[in-house]
């Protein structure tokens, strides 16, 4: 299979006045072409700084990480970004929202318009489109999101957190819902979660952080047999809570 | 702005049917408003009425308490000599410039010290002093180095509402949240565009807020300079009523006075609706 990212020994270090803080050491994996990868660890184990360095926006203390082969120096048009929140704009209609990134690219198009209204109609917002993010519903404003990160086209999804932000029920809908359209669209994924049961429903593969500083502490295949895979069957598939009992025993959380 | 009237205004006449229930309940809140409408004109003529009887029974002293219908003698009579909106024509003008070049300049200056973090930083000290120090204290130093006329009077105006448009701007800049500028970035954007497509439109209810401030600064500003300066416009009036005790004079100046700066916040409302309407439904 074809890789898509390779981390070649990524460490980072935060320089503040009370010291150096070792956020991440040493860390490696690729990302093959169509896979859904996902990150969990406990909380402060570096695993958003993690997607900010393969986002570009963040340059590792050492390593370097190949995007199709080449080495990424800054944010690329390649990487699609999903934040915890949607953050859409409240002054902007859904529409002027999904083509915020082309717009920052300067590459609106005609066609460009027509490719949003195509996406906004296979996903159901179409009668949204010159609404305003207050007018819709969570899920709704998360799948907006969506189409903003893919109207530029990125070769890569990476999410932070993207569901977090939900109620348990919504969540459970909006992963199901974004899972679906990441599938159509034929995305890689890299999800970065503290929810382990998230990370098995939708990952092919899940990579566990240890504590600061970060480094790869095991990495599960996930095999489900459940017909179709959907985050939704995978929570009913009878691997799935032994994947989760080893997860959580290698996480290691205390309280 | 307290407005609670005009969403229930449109739910009073949405033609779609309406329970009993829910008809009583915005009769009742109708009821209200038109109550506090009631009692806040009730007390306005009261106070006028109440002014006027006792000047008339000389319970206080017209010569020094004016009253309304002298108040009304004046104006006419300043109409008939034809200053009166000559007076009224300078001190809005000054305001409207002073509150312009306040905003403008504050919002820009703004932008430069979250442009430049460097810059903000050594700003910081001389922004904290300069937003304490009382500017009327400077007043006589712009007449000196400026000149006594309308110049001198929007400086100093500008010095009154030029800081605090800046810290309030600046603040509405530094309250955005971090992830929406990272949106940006992640979308490759530069700080130009940060600024454009994020900062100025989310806080845009920070700079009205500035604005509103800004009317009651300008007013200040100008009165105070024209106290400094006298030669022509309500302030000027004031002063010169006060040296040679007319008070039907003060107090004529004052009521212009008073509504002139209430129509000026109610534009600055009405640019506020206006837009928030056309672009920010239901923000």
């Amino acid at each position: 299979m074809k890789s898509v990212v390779e981390l070649h020994s990524i460490s980072m270090k935060y320089q503040s006045l009370n010291g150096e803080i070792n956020a991440l050491e040493n860390i490696n994996f690729s990302v093959y072409d169509g896979e859904f990868v996902c990150i969990v660890g406990p909380s402060g184990c570096g695993k958003s700084t993690l997607l900010s360095i393969m986002s570009g926006l963040l340059a590792p203390t050492s390593g370097y990480i190949l995007l199709n082969g080449e080495r990424i120096t800054g944010t690329s048009k390649k990487i699609g970004y999903m934040l915890q929140k949607d953050h859409l704009f409240e002054w902007r209609t859904i529409l002027q929202n999904v083509l915020l990134g082309l717009e920052i690219q300067r590459s609106i198009t005609p066609q460009a318009k027509e490719r949003a209204e195509e996406l906004l109609r296979t996903y159901g917002l179409i009668e949204f489109r010159d609404k305003y993010p207050n007018q819709l519903s969570g899920g709704m404003r998360q799948r907006a999101a969506l189409i903003r990160t893919l109207m530029t086209d990125p070769e890569i999804l990476l999410l932070d957190e993207a569901f977090s932000a939900l109620d348990y029920q919504t969540r459970l809908a909006v992963s199901d819902d974004i899972y679906a359209i990441i599938k159509k669209e034929g995305k890689t994924a890299i999800l970065v979660t503290h929810d382990i049961a998230e990370a098995i429903s939708m990952a092919n593969r899940v990579i566990i952080l240890s504590k600061r500083p970060g480094t790869i502490k095991n990495i599960y295949e996930i095999n489900l047999s459940c017909p179709e895979r959907t985050p939704l069957n995978s929570r009913e598939a009878p691997e799935f809570r032994h994947y989760f009992q080893s997860i959580w025993k290698e996480l290691d959380i205390h309280v | 702005m307290s407005e609670p009237n005009s969403p229930i205004l449109k739910a009073l006449t949405r033609e779609t049917s309406i329970s009993p229930e829910h008809a009583a309940f915005l009769r009742k809140v109708k009821k209200k408003i038109m109550m506090v409408r009631l009692t806040q004109l009730t007390i306005l003529v009261l106070a006028f009425a109440l002014w006027e009887i006792f000047a008339r029974l000389k319970i206080v002293d017209p010569f020094i308490t004016s009253q309304p219908t002298r108040i009304i003698q004046t104006m006419v009579s300043l109409y008939r000599e034809g200053v009166l909106f000559q007076h009224i024509g300078i001190t809005c003008l000054e305001t409207v410039i002073g509150f312009l070049l306040g905003t403008a300049l504050g919002v820009m200056a703004a932008i430069t010290l979250w442009w430049s973090n460097f810059l903000s930083e050594v700003m910081e000290p001389y922004l904290v002093i300069l937003n304490s120090l009382p500017k009327i204290a400077l007043g006589p130093v712009f007449i000196v180095w400026i000149g006594a006329g309308p110049v001198a009077i929007i400086v100093m105006t500008l010095a009154i509402s030029l800081i605090v448009t800046i810290l309030e701007v600046l603040n509405g800049f530094l309250s955005v949240d971090y992830e929406k500028i990272k949106l940006v970035q992640i979308f490759g954007g530069n700080k130009l565009q940060i600024l454009t497509k994020v900062l100025l439109p989310a806080s845009f209810p920070n700079i009205i807020n500035a604005l509103k401030v800004n009317v009651g600064l300008s007013w200040v500003g100008v009165i105070v300079g024209e106290f400094l300066v006298s030669k022509a416009g309500l302030g000027y009036l004031i002063v010169y009523g006060g040296q040679v005790f007319k008070l039907d004079l003060v107090m004529t100046s004052v009521v212009i006075l008073g509504t002139a700066a209430a129509i000026m916040y109610q534009g600055v409302v009405y640019l506020e609706r206006h837009i928030l309407g056309k672009n920010q439904r239901g923000f």
